[in-house]
């Protein structure tokens, strides 16, 4: 990956709004080869997605978040992916990751509420033949996700004219 | 009878030869104004990284607030040793060839403590960093201005050097990638600079510290260039690299003989940098160049879209390949530099410094620093522009 490269996916990971044209301005090629080279970077999967990162606390929604974390027994000829495939095609399944250390499988779940993501996990999650075990952790309160810290932003203090 | 109310009768004569910064004038005007967006900040608008930040924080829980050595923490000095000899190829002995600063403020004016005799002339090529006069002027040297141009990019021309030079001459103060100016000289350039400083038998102190804000082009040290080391004092530090500039924390590097001379007022007037800065520096060095290439890499952005900006609303501007500043004419519109920065910021609100407060050949420019968020260039050459069209 060339500077270029990497100026372009630097610009649209800290705002995916940014226009190509503007991209050409602060990388100094034309708005036609930033458009190809996007292009291009969806193809690979370089870009996954563009999204936004709500707060929706400060939406007032009412949600509640739970990191599940899974203990699984390995079937013959059914790796983890097997598995985890089975896992992320539900809706209310945010992410899903396989981890070292004491659990093989992590989980965040997005629900209405504590009760909806209790049933969701006891009905749908531990029967699952692979599923030995699972340890469910409400989340309280986010204080940054993806690179974004959601409580208030530190100022940077400068005075306005400095040598 | 004397009047015994005007305690002025106390000050030091050779203050009078030093006029009041042009800058803090400035300063005083923006002060007065509500909205304004700044492009006359010299220093990066990023926060201090985390982890260095965490570091300094660490250290004072475990109670490292005493002093250091004179010289700095031996960890850092090694530190740095280790940093010249891998970007550089240089070797500076972290015994007797380094000495911690606080910040190269202290660093330059030590220094020129350290080489002047009364009448020495100390060449300072212009436009220059707002300091560089007054400190020659407090140690009792004659500073004698180089002007550059905007024809050569703002680089120091051989024979603009050679024809300043007098028997008097003692040093010569370099300072690129330059503020004000955004201009960076190459290898080549600067060879040709080294000819004439060995020919005089010159002292040449090199303020890098934007050295590792550079664009397009590797930086020259000026010691590495052949027989420069022995007759350079290399500045350098933190604050614009790793956006430290609070803490206060830079180095010094030159052979023994000077260092040790240097030290000398350092000790007695300084005793030792501040001991958590130099903690922020050591983990700086050590895991800081992530974040730094990262800053790197956003200025070079706004570089783009500030230059492009000036010359699209017909300010011309070269491309600086250094710093965070460019460096606009604005000849066109008939103003000069003071004039204009005043008028743009009370019609338009953008803080920019007029050229001239760097020098009489800086009359003309601005210096807009393009450490600000992108969203705040843009909106500064929105309202440059349309004060630009409210001038016709």
């Amino acid at each position: 990956m060339d500077n270029v490269d990497k100026n372009i996916l630097e610009i649209l990971e800290q705002d995916a709004r940014t226009k190509p044209d503007e991209i050409a301005k602060l990388t100094g090629i034309s708005g036609e080869e930033i458009q190809e080279k996007i292009k291009r970077f969806e193809q690979a999967g370089i870009i996954r997605k563009y999204k936004t990162i709500v707060d929706w606390d400060v939406a007032g929604e009412d949600y509640v978040y739970a990191i599940i974390e899974l203990k699984v027994t390995l079937q013959r000829r059914q790796g983890y992916q097997v598995i985890a495939e089975r896992l992320y095609k539900f809706d209310e399944v945010r992410s899903v990751r396989l981890i070292s250390g004491d659990h093989d499988i992590s989980l965040t779940v997005r629900g209405k509420s504590m009760k909806q993501v209790a049933f969701f996990v006891a009905e749908k999650i531990a029967t699952l033949e692979n599923i030995q075990s699972t340890s469910t952790h409400f989340v309280l309160k986010t204080y940054k996700e993806d690179g974004v810290i959601l409580s208030e932003t530190e100022q940077v203090k400068r005075l306005p004219i400095t040598p | 009878m004397l009047n015994n109310c005007d305690p002025s009768r106390f000050l030091a004569s050779k203050l009078e030869n030093v006029p009041p910064s042009g800058i803090r004038r400035f300063f005083d005007l923006v002060s007065d104004i509500d909205d304004v967006v700044s492009l006359g900040v010299g220093e990066p608008d990023f926060h201090t990284p985390w982890h260095i930040r965490e570091a300094c924080i660490h250290a004072i829980e475990e109670g490292e607030t005493s002093y250091t050595s004179n010289f700095g923490l031996k960890e850092l000095r090694e530190e740095i040793s280790n940093l010249y000899l891998l970007r550089h190829s240089t070797h500076y002995n972290p015994e007797n060839e380094v000495l911690i600063t606080t910040g190269v403020s202290e660093a330059l004016d030590i220094a020129i403590r350290t080489i002047v005799n009364p009448g020495d002339e100390i060449i300072i090529v212009e436009p220059s960093y707002v300091a560089y006069t007054p400190s020659v002027i407090f140690s009792g040297g004659t500073p004698v201005p180089v002007k550059t141009h905007v024809e050569n990019n703002f680089k120091l021309v051989p024979e603009d050097l050679r024809s300043a030079i007098s028997d008097k001459t003692k040093a010569i103060i370099l300072n690129y990638p330059n503020n004000p100016t955004g201009a960076a000289m190459g290898k080549k350039e600067l060879e040709l600079i080294a000819d004439i400083v060995e020919e005089n038998d010159l002292l040449v102190i090199s303020d890098e510290i934007y050295e590792c804000l550079t664009y397009n082009k590797k930086h020259t040290c000026f010691a590495t260039l052949e027989g420069m080391k022995e007759r350079t004092i290399l500045l350098n530090g933190f604050s614009k690299a790793y956006s430290m500039t609070g803490f206060r924390v830079a180095y010094a590097l030159a052979p023994p003989e000077l260092i040790n001379a240097m030290m000398l007022i350092h000790q007695y007037t300084m005793l030792c940098a501040p001991t958590i800065a130099q903690i922020g520096a050591i983990e700086a060095l050590k895991y800081g160049n992530s974040s730094m290439d990262k800053m790197v890499r956003e200025y070079d952005r706004r570089r783009r879209l500030i230059v492009n900006g000036f010359n699209d609303i017909g300010l011309s501007c070269f491309e600086p390949e250094g710093a965070f500043y460019a460096f606009p004419s604005v000849r066109s519109t008939g103003l000069t530099s003071e004039h204009f920065a005043e008028k743009l910021l009370n019609e338009q609100k953008v803080a920019t410094v007029p050229g001239d407060v760097f020098g009489e050949s800086g009359e003309g420019f601005l210096r807009c620093s393009y450490a600000a968020s992108t969203e705040n260039i843009k909106i500064a050459l929105e309202r440059i522009e349309q004060f630009i069209s409210d001038l016709e």
